[in-house]
């Protein structure tokens, strides 16, 4: 689009007016047409060729955002379709449609439409499956981009608070799963939202109010199907949009964080341009997704609501689960015990139920939008970081959230203890205390498995870095011994294990100032270094240049140019750890990459 | 370090190591040697060529290969259109490993994911293949604006606030805030005022209970006890030993072998919401199994009667085991000991499942003598009072 948008010099307006360049080709000149008329009126050209320069990195971990961007994409577009047939009606019908089996039952609207939309209109059970296997495949894949986010540290400034706006969606993608599973009004969902009322009811002082509010007088009434209608099309969607939309732009203002790696570092990004390489990589990785989603729902079925039958709030359903994404407020349920339940002063308070189904979600997404800002705390850091931790270089962040996550994995698992109970062959009472009981040591366990495997594979790490890789080659040496060579890294293979910054705790000053007073925030800062210890005492720290050249003064190594050592350890008094790397001066401690 | 790892010191000055000290096992050591602190950064490795970069042969593969990719997709999308008039609704195949499926479902579904795969996975291929592999670099910048663009920033507000002389007038600066902290009020009161009702005392309430008058208050006719979901009335001698029978109170549900045309036609309105409050569970124990005297009491000759909605968040309770006389709840598993007054023997519900009292009318059918004397369902706040 280049010439034709140019400016020209006011005095050029006249006779022998020069034309714009005209663009080479033919085609060339067409685009260029265009997008000067649109430019004429915007005057858009810069910022979009800006953003079509715009470099990309490239991992497969960041393509777990982009599929629940798509995926959420693919359920807006086949939920505007649901629209066009779905009636949001508890008014009751007789059913006439072509699925037998329900002839002359009585029904709500909903369900009927719903019925007709998998049997009547023809394709219709398609759009509904890809609906719902795109809600499946949105939350699933919202999870799983937030523990990359997580686990590399990309949540650190400057971007918490797209780590904020992060949490927020996910927590609202679970909200509109829920909405839109209870709309059929099919006997499961209609179960799930006889729940949900239990739920409100069991609020402290404002239950029953809150729950005549929701439903409009007593379970289930007419109102609960159109409200959640408009929360699930009109509310949720709008504010997912929103919040999708700041969450984009801003990583667009932020550019994408990226792996260390040779080249890399904190003020750059290397990658692809947006044009054209990631614009058909991103673009066809959306056809790739929906196609995905459109096999599945081909050829699995999700939902199947006709075999429920309509609700009705006496028949029993047998064994009912929830979509994934309420399993773990569901086993909360379950394995909370009811002596939470009790009464005080005649009025009765049921945290058996309302710490689970009102307490749960809040809590874990608090912490969740709480952990950046705790952990920027205790380091004291202020610096950007746009290149991200290897998990394993963060071994207390990366214990914690694998202790978060066996919480949550535990509660999920806790909602199949029926299931589990009947597959086993044993009591249900013996598996909910079991899930009871590993909430008490499972995440701690966990926590320390993860930390001990961190930390073994940042010394893997420094031993390739100082020994080399293994060259297969044996050599003899004068005196008749044996031994292998070792192969020195290349700079760049080198280079991912050793760019990361030395840390070490925060120390802790004195509680006192010079006179004896006591310092203003002491003991916050007694806090903090207790908890800087936590996260870094025994921090595994990258090799320096002097440690490598050392280690170059061994057998089969030839001395380089270092300081020669003076004296050797026993390799028996070597307990394998390390502690604060002495030969770096405090400066360096936190401070932004220095690369 | 020195052999000694001691993690909880921060800083140990240097000098007391020996000079030089070196831990061969990880090469660790004091003092540099003149050596840098770090590592340098090697910069961009050199770039690769791929067999479409190296020959003319290799990209012609490619763009074969894109092609090819790009043909299923119209293709799929070919399929799909026949397919959409061609395959009737209501044909069924069977596939193997999935099932019984509907025909016209899995042939849309999967063309149109042929469709759509074939555009993704060309223009992936194509970008792998073909398009540039040079990495590009581009230069971030700090976020924070510059010192005088946020200097800037402050002057705007503080001139904003000073010309209008928002600074120098409280009185505004007071009212407006209020107004301002205000104005959301209305709309809240509107949405909130309006959603619902209050629950007064409905939700202690149940159609057993009887009609409400207008002094507000229920008043009680026995009812029969009649079977969920025909309508009909239950006679004492048809519940044998181990039979469970759902009821809902006589005139709820249409009962068509009723006289009364109003038995008959049942409940007009509010079914649903009548019913998730008065179903119940009807059981004959062995008297002689029953341990609790009041249950004894409340049943006629060990049939007993208990709420159907569980105690914990009102999944209708429903699975009878009948040699140990228990009752579980499908949705969390709270049993509940029928012998026992259903007291909670498992899981997460705390109260015993409500008795309704029941006794049997001179036709010999049964009847509730009384309404339920505790609200049935979830716990709420006041359900005591
Ligand atoms: C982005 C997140 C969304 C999620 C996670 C989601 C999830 C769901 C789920 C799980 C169902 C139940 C489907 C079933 O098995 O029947 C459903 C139903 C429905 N959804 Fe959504 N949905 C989303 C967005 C939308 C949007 C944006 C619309 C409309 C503009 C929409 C319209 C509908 C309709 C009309 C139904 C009921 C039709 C039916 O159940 O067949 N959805 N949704
Ligand atoms: S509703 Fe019965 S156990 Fe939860």
């Amino acid at each position: 689009m280049s010439a034709s948008t140019s400016s020209r010099p006011a005095d050029a307006l006249r006779d022998g007016d020069s034309k714009h360049a005209a663009p080479t080709s033919k085609a060339a000149q067409k685009v260029g047409g265009v997008a000067g008329w649109i430019d004429d009126r915007t005057g858009a050209a810069g910022g979009v060729n800006y953003l079509l320069k715009k470099v990309f990195p490239d991992h497969w971990s960041f393509m777990l955002g982009e599929i629940a961007m798509y995926s959420m994409i693919v359920c807006l577009l086949s939920g505007v379709f649901l629209t066009f047939w779905f009636v949001p009606s508890a008014g009751e019908v007789v059913y006439h449609g072509s699925f037998a089996p329900l002839q002359g039952v009585k029904m709500s609207e909903a369900y009927q439409s719903t019925l007709d939309i998998s049997f009547d209109i023809r394709g219709g059970l398609v759009i509904r499956q890809i609906h719902h296997w795109a809600a499946l495949m949105f939350t699933v894949a919202v999870s799983a981009h937030m523990f990359r986010v997580f686990f590399t540290g990309a949540f650190r400034k400057p971007r918490e608070l797209n780590w904020v706006i992060g949490c927020i969606l996910s927590m609202l993608a679970i909200v509109e799963g829920f909405a839109g599973y209870s709309l059929p009004d099919d006997l499961l969902s209609g179960t799930g939202l006889r729940a949900a009322e239990g739920f409100m009811q069991s609020a402290p002082v404002v239950g029953s109010y809150l729950a005549y509010l929701v439903f409009d007088g007593p379970f289930p009434g007419e109102a609960i199907i159109p409200r959640l209608y408009s929360v699930h099309v009109l509310l949720l969607p709008a504010i997912l949009i929103g919040l999708f939309t700041a969450h984009i732009v801003l990583v667009a203002v932020q550019k994408h964080t990226q792996f260390p790696g040779p080249g890399k570092t904190n003020d750059n990004v290397v990658g692809y341009p947006v044009m054209p390489v990631y614009a058909a990589k991103a673009g066809g990785f959306f056809f790739i997704v929906f196609g995905v989603i459109s096999l599945m729902a081909a050829l699995i079925q999700i939902n199947p609501i006709w075999g429920y039958g309509p609700y009705d709030p006496s028949p029993v359903t047998a064994g009912s689960q929830p979509d994934w994404y309420m399993g773990f407020a569901d086993g909360a349920l379950r394995i909370t015990p009811n002596w939470l339940e009790f009464t005080a002063l005649g009025y009765t308070v049921s945290l058996n139920i309302a710490l689970g189904a009102l307490g749960l979600i809040p809590v874990f997404y608090g912490v969740a939008i709480a952990y950046p800002f705790v952990e920027g705390w205790i380091k004291g850091d202020k610096g950007e970081h746009h290149l991200l931790d290897r998990p394993r270089n963060v071994p207390v962040r990366t214990a914690l959230g694998v202790a978060a996550l066996t919480y949550y994995f535990i509660f999920m698992f806790a909602a199949g203890n029926d299931i589990i109970a009947i597959k086993l062959g044993m009591s249900i009472n013996d598996i909910t205390h079991f899930f009871q009981a590993t909430l008490f040591f499972l995440p701690m366990l966990m926590f320390w498995i993860t930390k001990r495997i961190c930390l073994s594979l940042q010394r893997h790490d420094r031993d390739l870095v100082l020994h080399g890789r293994e060259s297969g080659t044996i050599i003899r040496t004068a005196d008749g011994k044996f031994f292998e060579r070792h192969e020195d890294l290349d700079p760049y293979t080198r280079w991912p294990l050793v760019q990361q910054d030395p840390v070490h705790p925060i120390q802790l000053e004195s509680g006192v100032d010079a006179n004896g007073v006591a310092r203003k925030g002491a003991r916050k800062e007694r806090l903090r270094a207790k908890l800087s210890n936590f996260y870094f005492r025994d921090a595994v720290n990258p090799v320096t240049p002097a440690e490598l050249a050392a280690a170059h003064v061994g057998p089969g190594h030839e001395a380089i140019d270092a300081e020669p050592p003076t004296h050797e350890i026993e390799p028996d008094k070597v307990d394998g750890r390390m502690g604060i790397d002495a030969v770096h001066d405090d400066s360096h401690e936190f401070g932004s990459s220095t690369h | 370090m020195s052999e000694h790892d001691t993690p909880d010191t921060a800083v140990v000055p240097a000098d007391d190591f020996g000079h030089g000290a070196v831990r061969l096992d990880e090469g660790h050591v004091i003092g540099t040697g003149g050596l840098p602190d770090r590592f340098e950064n090697p910069g961009l490795p050199p770039h690769q060529p791929r067999m479409s970069d190296l020959t003319e042969a290799g990209a012609k593969r490619a763009e074969k290969q894109v092609a090819a990719l790009f043909s299923v997709s119209i293709l799929g999308t070919l399929v799909f259109l026949v397919s959409y008039f061609a395959i009737a609704r209501d044909t069924y195949v069977f596939i193997p490993g999935i099932g019984d499926v509907d025909l016209s479902n899995v042939v849309l579904g999967t063309s149109l994911g042929a469709a759509l795969l074939g555009i993704g996975l060309g223009a992936v291929h194509w970008a792998k293949t073909l398009m540039p592999d040079h990495e590009s670099v581009e230069m971030r910048h700090t976020m924070r604006s510059s010192e005088e663009r946020r200097q800037g920033f402050v002057d705007t507000l503080r001139a904003g606030g000073e010309t209008s002389q928002l600074t120098r007038r409280p009185l505004i600066k007071v009212t407006l805030g209020a107004a301002m902290g205000l104005f959301a009020l209305p709309l809240l009161v509107q949405l909130v005022g309006g959603l619902g009702r209050l629950p007064k005392n409905e939700l202690s309430l149940t159609y057993w209970s009887g009609e409400v008058g207008p002094d507000g208050k229920p008043h009680f006719k026995p009812l029969r006890l009649a079977r969920d979901p025909e309508g009909t009335p239950i006679k004492a001698e048809d519940v044998t030993i181990g039979s469970v029978f759902h009821v809902q109170p006589d005139g709820l549900l249409p009962d068509p072998t009723s006289d009364e045309p109003e038995l008959r036609a049942g409940l007009e309105s509010g079914i649903l919401e009548a019913k998730s409050k008065a179903a119940v569970l009807l059981m004959r124990l062995n008297p002689s199994d029953i341990k609790s005297q009041k249950e004894k009491d409340w049943g006629y000759d060990g049939i007993v009667a208990y709420s159907k909605i569980c105690t914990h968040v009102g999944c209708p309770v429903g699975l009878y085991e009948q040699q140990t006389h228990h009752l579980l709840c499908p949705c969390h598993q709270s049993t509940f000991d029928v012998t026992d007054d259903c007291k909670v023997i498992f899981g997460p519900a705390k109260r015993p499942l409500p008795q309704l009292k029941i006794t049997v009318d001179d036709e010999g059918y049964l009847i509730a003598t009384q309404p339920f004397r505790e609200a049935v369902g979830p716990s709420f706040w006041e359900r005591g009072q």
